[in-house]
């Protein structure tokens, strides 16, 4: 199993090289010049221009740059903004952040996602598992921004000036995990309904198993068939999923992070790439992908320790 | 060694029989499904019974109703979409049928058990076989994980697995398929049941495999004096193992007859043809003979006697009236309304 994480580790390589590259190139493709709007509404002096314009190596080739980008990236030197400012500097924090927030929203989903699938799945026909694929349904057609917005009103402000409850802050995350909780919902919205729908199909599949008749004929209780021998199966899939979702829920950090103004990484790329800082862009998405195949390797792990026909060399 | 403790109020002793009683009894059970295409009528009448230590052999092409009969003694089967509108299924005397919930799952596993066809699906992908085996012993005799544990090195000792002292710990797909038909046998006698069902438990093994599980199976039903329902459609299988056999047809009993009798003399027409269609080494090169015409659709049941389309016997009758389960002799009844032409080995 070491090994085999070792080997993982070595095949990421090559995946956070492609990876980080083709955003280099989306990023520095962009229209505009990085430079140019350090200035505003400014013209800047064309030698400062030209000086600037060499230190980052603007002038070289892409691939040049790219050299010196991941060069740097590996003695763990993410560069500076074109203020100067060093990236890992502005990551300070912010990562932290969005990692509550994509946990909360993770936790959120798992604890919804995985009991609403079992209700829906035990009560397979019946009013509830109709009510729950509704409740689904709903859950993925409202856009997040629609939800944000109106779940920032009604909970963060109309509940609060109706009955002086103040259980959701609206913004910031100045009340700790308590200001995680609306956003964290937020954006696990789609992600929940999805692990409600995989749950439900996981656990109605494995329950017409063969070996769930045998433990029926063992004489063992309807609790104990669910709690024991269905359980561990379907859970299988639902790990792959909820491990690689934990990616997905950070990137998709930025327009919950904008809207109920949390300072996460999710904003920083916002605003990083309208302000055209490239360099931090590129940095955030490395991380992001690094993230993601850590992720991921967990999950693989988690799926030896569940399933043990899986084994690995 | 039998344990009192688990029997409860209403239920019968272990071992206690109930005078003129089988062991086993099922009488006139009907099962049916509520499809969305109607519903399906799957088991319309079967009667067959067994004592303690007889084999019985179920016998039929493939959905005749064999397994669902099973299914219906076992407790196993899902309600909805099956539904039981008659019949009874009585252990030593009592109907299974009208127990409760809590006193059936008493019996489930304990003392009616079964094994499966395919063992590698049967057993549980992600738990140990010693785990499997063991979970008898920790649910229903409330064992610690130790004592459990060596009762299921001993019975993989009982169903000769090498070495299964070290292959406690392995998994279901770590074995071969005999091997792991060996394990769910082991974990289907962990109580010593009084009645072990066997519903093909030897169809997804080769030829020499098959008969080693056969030979097991035998001789565990000799040392424990249990009632053995073998379900199979294979006739060769059936011949060195069963005491009697119970031939189903469209859900229902056409033959119950000793096995040497039967093999001698079959009452039935569709018991005739499986017969004449077995290879015979003596009539090598013939034209193997083939049962004409298609299985009966349970969905639309034919009139009369459901054989009639297929059977070289039929008269107009046959199409009208249902053959009730004529008795010929005190072991052999049959559902056939010209079962003396039959009989007679008259002519098709
Ligand atoms: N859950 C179910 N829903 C609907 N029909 C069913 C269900 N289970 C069984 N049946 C039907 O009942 C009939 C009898 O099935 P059964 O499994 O008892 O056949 P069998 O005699 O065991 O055949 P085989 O030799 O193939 O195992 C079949 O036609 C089958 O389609
Ligand atoms: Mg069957």
């Amino acid at each position: 199993m070491g090994r085999y994480a070792i080997r993982r580790l070595l095949q990421a390589i090559p995946v956070l090289v492609g990876t980080t590259f083709l955003i280099f190139v989306i990023v520095y493709a962009l229209p505009g010049d990085p430079i140019a709007a350090l200035g505003g509404d400014r013209r800047l002096d064309p030698a400062y221009v030209a000086v600037l314009r060499e230190q980052f190596h603007l002038n070289d080739p892409l691939l040049l740059r790219y050299w010196y980008y991941v060069r740097g990236v590996f003695s763990g030197d993410f560069g500076t903004t074109y203020r100067g400012v060093p990236v890992t500097q502005i990551f300070q924090g912010k990562f932290g952040v969005t990692f509550q927030l994509a946990m909360t929203a993770l936790i959120m989903e798992a604890v919804i996602g995985l009991g609403l699938g079992l209700l829906a799945a035990l009560r397979r026909g019946r009013w509830e598992d109709q009510a729950v694929l509704g409740f689904t349904l709903f859950l993925v057609s409202i856009p997040p921004l629609v939800m944000g917005f109106v779940l920032q009103l009604w909970l963060g402000v109309k509940l609060k000036l109706n009955t002086g409850l103040d259980i959701f802050p609206v913004a910031g995350n100045a009340e700790g995990l308590r200001s995680y909780l609306l956003p964290g919902f937020v954006l696990a919205c789609t992600s929940i309904a999805y692990l409600t729908r995989l749950t439900r199909t996981s656990l109605v599949e494995v329950l017409r198993a063969d070996y769930i008749r045998t433990a029926v004929a063992k004489g063992m209780s309807r609790r104990r068939v669910l709690g024991r021998h269905a359980l561990r199966n379907s859970l299988i899939p639902l790990i792959t999923y909820l491990g690689a979702d934990l990616g997905s829920l950070m990137g998709g950090a930025v327009i919950t992070e904008t809207i109920f103004n949390l300072p996460g990484i999710g904003q920083q790329l916002f605003n990083s790439v309208y302000l055209r800082e490239n360099t931090v862009v590129v940095g955030i998405v490395t991380v992001l992908v690094l993230v993601y195949i850590l992720a991921n390797l967990v999950v693989d792990m988690l799926y030896a320790v569940l399933d043990p026909r899986i084994r690995y060399e | 060694m039998r344990n009192p403790s688990v029997e409860t109020q209403g239920l019968p002793a272990r071992g206690a029989h109930a005078a003129d009683e089988p062991l086993l009894a099922v009488d006139n059970l009907h099962v049916e499904f509520h499809t969305r295409q109607g519903v399906a009528h799957a088991v319309n009448g079967v009667s067959y019974s067994l004592n303690a230590g007889e084999t019985l052999a179920v016998l039929g092409e493939s959905g005749s109703g064999k397994s669902v009969t099973a299914q219906a003694i076992m407790g196993i089967l899902d309600m909805p979409p099956a539904r039981i509108p008659a019949g009874e299924i009585r252990f030593h005397g009592t109907d299974l049928l009208k127990l409760s919930d809590k006193d059936r799952s008493q019996i489930r596993g304990q003392r009616i058990a079964m094994v499966f066809q395919d063992a590698l699906s049967a057993l549980n992908p992600v738990f140990t076989v010693g785990w499997q085996i063991a979970e008898m012993f920790r649910v229903h005799r409330g064992m610690s994980r130790g004592d459990a544990r060596k009762k299921a090195v001993e019975l993989m000792d009982r169903v000769r697995i090498p070495g299964a002292k070290q292959r406690i710990d392995d998994y279901p797909h770590q074995f071969s398929g005999g091997m792991r038909q060996r394990i769910m046998i082991a974990m289907s006698i962990a109580l010593d049941p009084e009645v072990l069902i066997a519903d093909e438990p030897t169809t997804a093994l080769d030829v020499t495999v098959q008969a080693q599980i056969m030979e097991l199976l035998a001789e565990l039903r000799q040392e424990s004096n249990m009632g053995l329902i073998l379900i199979t459609h294979d006739l060769g299988v059936v011949a060195d193992v069963a005491d009697k056999i119970a031939v189903m047809y469209g859900g229902r009993i056409v033959e119950n007859a000793p096995v040497h009798d039967l093999y001698r003399n079959p009452g039935h027409p569709y018991t005739k043809g499986l017969l004449e269609s077995i290879p015979r080494v003596d009539l090598k090169g013939q034209e193997l003979y083939a049962i004409k015409g298609m299985p009966p659709n349970l969905l639309e049941m034919p009139s009369g006697c459901a054989f009639h389309p297929r059977c070289p016997y039929r008269r107009d009758e046959c199409a009208t009236a249902v053959p009730p389960l004529y008795s010929i002799s005190g072991t052999r009844s049959s559902a056939c309304h010209y079962w003396r032409e039959v009989f007679d080995g008259g002519s098709r």
